[in-house]
């Protein structure tokens, strides 16, 4: 089975300083990905250097197609969408204009109405605030329009960094609910970072840990999950 | 009372030019986050260029809109050979850009079509507006087209996608750039969009101030006051701004003893300072906060 996305040898840097020393792991279509480790392993830097938001070397490579030297916009137009961490919210417009801006690449714009009603019935709270400001959302709410505004790109790949950060546990839960959801059912490959493990290990089917800008551990979730050793010196719990 | 009714509504109609040029100005700010000191100058180059046009036979409406074109063309020219490659260089560089953008457009527009001050014709004519002493029938078309561009540019940016993709850009451009907008694009159309609103300005206060090229020097600093005023970070703002401006303009010249014509210019940049002291976001803008 060939990758759906494709990483070899990805280092990246921000000015002088090397975040990212060779990083290679691959995702297979339909999978749903962790990228674990600690704060400032490069785990945020991996997915902004798939989004060319940072400057790199080594190839990607996204359904064969080579991402190097594509501008964020065009990467973005092959089908990734990035939640941001922070999430990214258009603060100073409506709910509903955020979806439509999730979907502003997308030459197909009939089904777009049909899709904002899709996003509404996985996230009834949008619906309810449509004509709030997103920035009068709470950090739950808006983390769940940040997911929403990455759905109506109708996406092959949704990369997610941190979508727990800051959020009450209860809401997590939810959240990764809902993406797991997203996953089996829209068919949406997704990968996210997290810094909680134990979460994310339960949510995805396989990990990736990372350590100062490399690939230190790849395997099944589960047996990452399992792994004493692992649990101990990577992932703190 | 009729004094001071006919100095509101002539203030009215010279506030709609700066509300213009306000709203030129912080479309590029916006893009951008510089002040474009050169506005004032693309604005009088648009003029200019549509008075050839009628001079070469052209009827007025149609040369008002060519020169729309033109000026639209030309701005999105001027970005992307002399600010795009700003984009990332430090404020001085970019002010820099901006006063030889100025200097250039100016001599060029002197080379071209001399120094010397020219007539401009209105459309409108300049009688009495409605049978009124009050107003000329000129400075209700310019309170009338400015009212119906303002109205056609909310329409704009409030329904369609490229609007909402160029507030986008200008509020947030790396997520806008996650959703797939080219952003550099939107501000070269900002460029473009604010370029076509100063010839707008420009052609109706050429009549009032005759075509020159140094007629929107003082046009521009009302313009500035007014998107001060009104708030850099806010459209409606400097719409707003350019009104109020106008008729404070108006008012202090009329009744302040000593003011008179001469000291008008001084008062815009009293209201510039006064403004940015106490209440440096404009009365719409929103405070600038930074998370430390």
């Amino acid at each position: 089975m060939t990758a759906m996305l494709n990483v070899k040898d990805l280092r990246a840097y921000y000015g002088q300083v090397q975040a990212l020393h060779g990083l290679s792991f691959a995702l297979n279509e339909g999978s749903l990905t962790t990228l674990l480790g600690a704060n400032g392993a490069g785990k945020t830097t991996t997915l902004r250097a798939i989004c060319n938001m940072v400057r790199s070397t080594g190839a990607i490579e996204f359904e064969g197609k080579s991402l190097s030297g594509k501008s964020t916009e065009n990467v973005v137009r092959l089908g990734i969408a990035h939640v941001p961490q922070g999430r990214g919210t258009f603060t100073t417009m409506t709910v509903e204009e955020n979806l439509q801006l999730g979907a502003i690449s997308r030459s197909d714009s009939k089904n777009i109405v049909s899709d904002i009603e899709r996003m509404y019935a996985h996230f009834p709270v949008l619906k309810e605030r449509h004509t709030q400001q997103a920035g009068t959302l709470s950090g739950g709410e808006q983390q769940m329009l940040a997911v929403a505004r990455a759905l109506m790109l109708r996406p092959r790949l949704m990369l997610l960094d941190e979508p727990s950060f800051g959020l009450a546990p209860l809401i997590v839960r939810d959240l990764f609910k809902i993406l797991g959801k997203i996953n089996r059912e829209d068919k949406v490959t997704i990968l996210v970072v997290e810094q909680n493990a134990q979460l994310a290990l339960e949510l995805a089917d396989q990990a990736y840990v990372i350590e100062t800008g490399r690939i230190v551990m790849s395997g099944d979730a589960k047996d990452i999950a399992t792994n004493e050793d692992v649990r101990k010196s990577y992932l703190g719990y | 009372m009729e004094l001071f009714t006919n100095q509101v509504l002539a203030g009215i109609a010279t506030g709609a030019i700066y509300a213009c040029m306000a709203l030129a100005v912080v479309m590029i700010y916006q893009a951008i986050d510089h002040l474009n000191f050169a506005q004032g100058e693309m604005a009088m180059f648009s003029t200019f260029i549509s008075w050839q046009l009628m001079q070469w036979g052209i009827p007025y409406w149609w040369a008002f809109l060519a020169t729309l074109i033109i000026s639209f063309v030309g701005g999105i020219a001027i970005e992307r050979l002399l600010f795009k490659p700003l984009a990332k260089a430090p404020v001085l560089t970019n002010v820099a850009g901006f006063i030889a953008l100025f200097a250039i457009v100016n001599s060029v527009a002197g080379l071209i079509w001399d120094f010397t001050i020219k007539q401009y014709p209105t459309p409108f004519g300049s009688s009495p507006f409605l049978g009124s002493q009050l107003i000329s029938t000129h400075q209700a078309g310019m309170i009338g087209v400015t009212v119906l561009l303002l109205i056609l540019l909310f329409l704009f940016f409030q329904y369609t996608r490229i609007g909402l993709a160029m507030r986008a850009a200008a509020s947030l451009p790396e997520s806008a750039r996650l959703v797939g907008i080219n952003t550099s694009w939107m501000i070269a159309l900002g460029w473009g969009m604010a370029s076509a609103i100063g010839a707008i300005a420009g052609i109706l206060i050429a009549p009032v101030v005759f075509l020159e090229p140094n007629m929107m020097g003082g046009v521009l600093i009302y313009g500035f006051a007014a998107a001060v005023l009104g708030g850099l970070s806010s459209p409606l703002g400097a719409v707003v701004g350019g009104f109020l401006v106008g008729v404070f303009e108006n008012l202090a010249g009329t009744y302040i003893p000593g003011v008179g014509n001469e000291l008008k210019l001084p008062i815009a940049l009293a209201l510039i300072i006064t403004v940015l002291v106490v209440k440096p976001a404009g009365l719409l803008g929103r405070p600038i906060v930074k998370r430390v």
